[in-house]
């Protein structure tokens, strides 16, 4: 079983939301992909509007609608605009069919304006995703770290947290989140370097690190090869590959009545 | 198959899973590998390059059954670089060297590179050249300004009598698109797959410039090797296009030993 947690619309050379979507659904098909986590839509910007937010929220809520059975909407929200982002939780997840939250780089995941997307997040039983990078360039502005993640995490001890890309550089990534027992990696996103897996496995648990691929600007391929050439368990494999997603998403499924 | 993109040695900041050559060589095997064509990590930054050269001669010569090729290390801009290249080709028998333009600080618009190319085309030699060797944002802080490397003043000198043969490793995320088809029909060059990155990446590459210039290349053991295999799965090639890629263009630069 996999279940990929990290996928999105932009990028696929494809014009709507249904022909990305079903691009995606073809490849993974090829690659024994069983699941999606989708979130975000085309174009993308840095610091979206409100109105930017609810119309990529639209595109996914349209990819989602014939492949219920193959792909999860994550609701696309943005610290610098936390009513319209509860605003569109409320539409997305507690009304409608996502089931966890993205955060990308509009603003810090430490700031207090995070609190009550999270808290929100939790009492709905949403998983959260806080894209994270350490860039050895310097990040973007609003880009958060791996440390900014463990942060928020230390404030909301009972939250469902994932470190997307595992900071990058994920040497650093998993010791930064390393004491924050309720953040999960995403291992996708991050060129396919050997030892990745290996080493989030061994600092975290096999239980903490999720595959994602970040496609389609990243392949199936490179990013399910970081698990497959792992040196690790098979046991800790299927955890990774896919266990451990439905595990987090199993309180918000259950409650939605989906089967998985 | 052909990988045209391997390493020895160890990679300078931080151990990999299959850096020593039996542990390589096996997970090679494992894939349907047959030849690798391989450097050295230790050229990126060491400057004793014949005593690199001669350790990776001997490590091919040591591990692997004749899979392991070697290609040596040579920076023009030291001092005596063509002695060298004569010893890559005549004392360890090399098919080819593989340059690293950005770790050893110059352009391929340096006078130096284009006497490099010459001695090595008349010499024969296959010229591999490594773009990149990693996500510059995954740089460590000491090279976090690691100069890029622009392929694009390769083209005029692709056309020069010595007709070098050369090859662009993980040269995929630097050129695409216009420039690499203008690039890829200037002469006698090809490009690996290794850093190639996006869903059914293969297949949109070949959409792009087509298969005949394009070469299996895992940049292994950075990357885990399985990465460039499964992309040929994920890319549904025909037949004919997978063979292309993964033994027949390589053939092509390189005859059997």
């Amino acid at each position: 079983m996999i279940w990929d947690v990290h996928t999105h619309l932009a990028g696929s050379g494809e014009k709507t939301p249904e022909e990305s979507i079903a691009r995606l659904i073809v490849a993974a098909d090829r690659m024994g992909i069983d699941r999606l986590v989708v979130f975000m839509g085309d174009p993308w910007s840095y610091d979206p509007s409100p109105a930017d937010l609810t119309r990529q929220n639209d595109q996914v809520l349209k990819a989602l609608d014939h492949w219920h059975h193959r792909a999860f909407g994550f609701v696309y929200v943005s610290v610098n605009h936390v009513e319209a982002s509860l605003r569109e939780i409320d539409r997305c997840v507690r009304d409608g069919p996502m089931v966890g939250l993205k955060l990308w780089v509009a603003g810090r995941c430490d700031s207090p304006e995070a609190d009550a997307l999270v808290l929100h997040a939790q009492g709905l039983k949403a998983l959260v995703f806080q894209h994270t990078w350490i860039k050895a360039q310097g990040n973007l502005p609003g880009e958060s770290t791996p440390m900014d993640l463990a942060t928020l995490a230390s404030r909301h001890p009972e939250a469902s947290l994932v470190c997307g890309h595992v900071g990058g550089q994920w040497e650093l990534g998993v010791r930064a989140v390393r004491s924050a027992s309720n953040v999960a990696v995403d291992l996708g996103g991050v060129d396919a370097t050997a030892g990745i897996v290996e080493a989030a496995v061994r600092e975290l648990g096999a239980e903490r690190v999720l595959y994602g691929s970040d496609a389609p600007g990243r392949s199936f391929a490179t990013q399910l090869a970081k698990v497959h050439g792992a040196d690790i368990s098979e046991a800790d494999r299927r955890l990774v590959l896919g266990e451990n997603l439905r595990r987090l998403l199993r309180p918000i499924l259950q409650a939605k009545g989906i089967e998985a | 198959m052909i990988d045209v993109n391997v390493s020895l040695s160890r990679y300078p900041f931080r151990r990999l899973p299959c850096d020593e050559p039996e542990a390589l060589v096996a997970r090679l095997r494992g894939l349907g590998v047959t030849e690798a064509w391989a450097g050295s990590f230790d050229a990126l930054l060491h400057r004793d390059l014949a005593a690199v050269n001669a350790r990776t001669a001997e490590t091919c010569r040591r591990h692997g059954d004749g899979l392991l090729r070697p290609f040596g290390a040579v920076d023009p801009t030291l001092p005596d670089w063509r002695e060298e290249l004569r010893r890559c080709q005549e004392v360890h028998a090399m098919p080819g060297v593989r340059l690293h333009p950005g770790y050893h600080g110059y352009g391929l618009d340096v006078p130096a590179f284009a006497e490099l190319l010459d001695e090595a085309g008349g010499r024969g030699l296959v010229v591999q050249i490594a773009v990149r060797m990693e996500d510059e944002r995954t740089l460590h802080p000491l090279l976090k300004a690691l100069p890029r490397t622009d392929p694009a003043p390769l083209i005029p000198l692709l056309a020069r009598p010595s007709q070098p043969r050369v090859v662009l490793l993980n040269a995929l995320r630097t050129v695409s698109g216009e420039p690499l088809r203008r690039l890829l029909a200037a002469g006698e060059v090809w490009v690996d797959v290794g850093m190639l990155e996006g869903l059914e990446g293969i297949k949109r590459l070949v959409a792009q410039v087509g298969i005949d210039r394009l070469l299996l290349g895992s940049h292994a053991p950075f990357y885990v090797p399985e990465a460039a295999h499964l992309q040929l799965k994920e890319s549904a090639l025909s037949a004919a296009q997978a063979e292309a890629l993964t033994r027949g263009n390589a053939r092509r630069i390189l005859p059997a030993p």
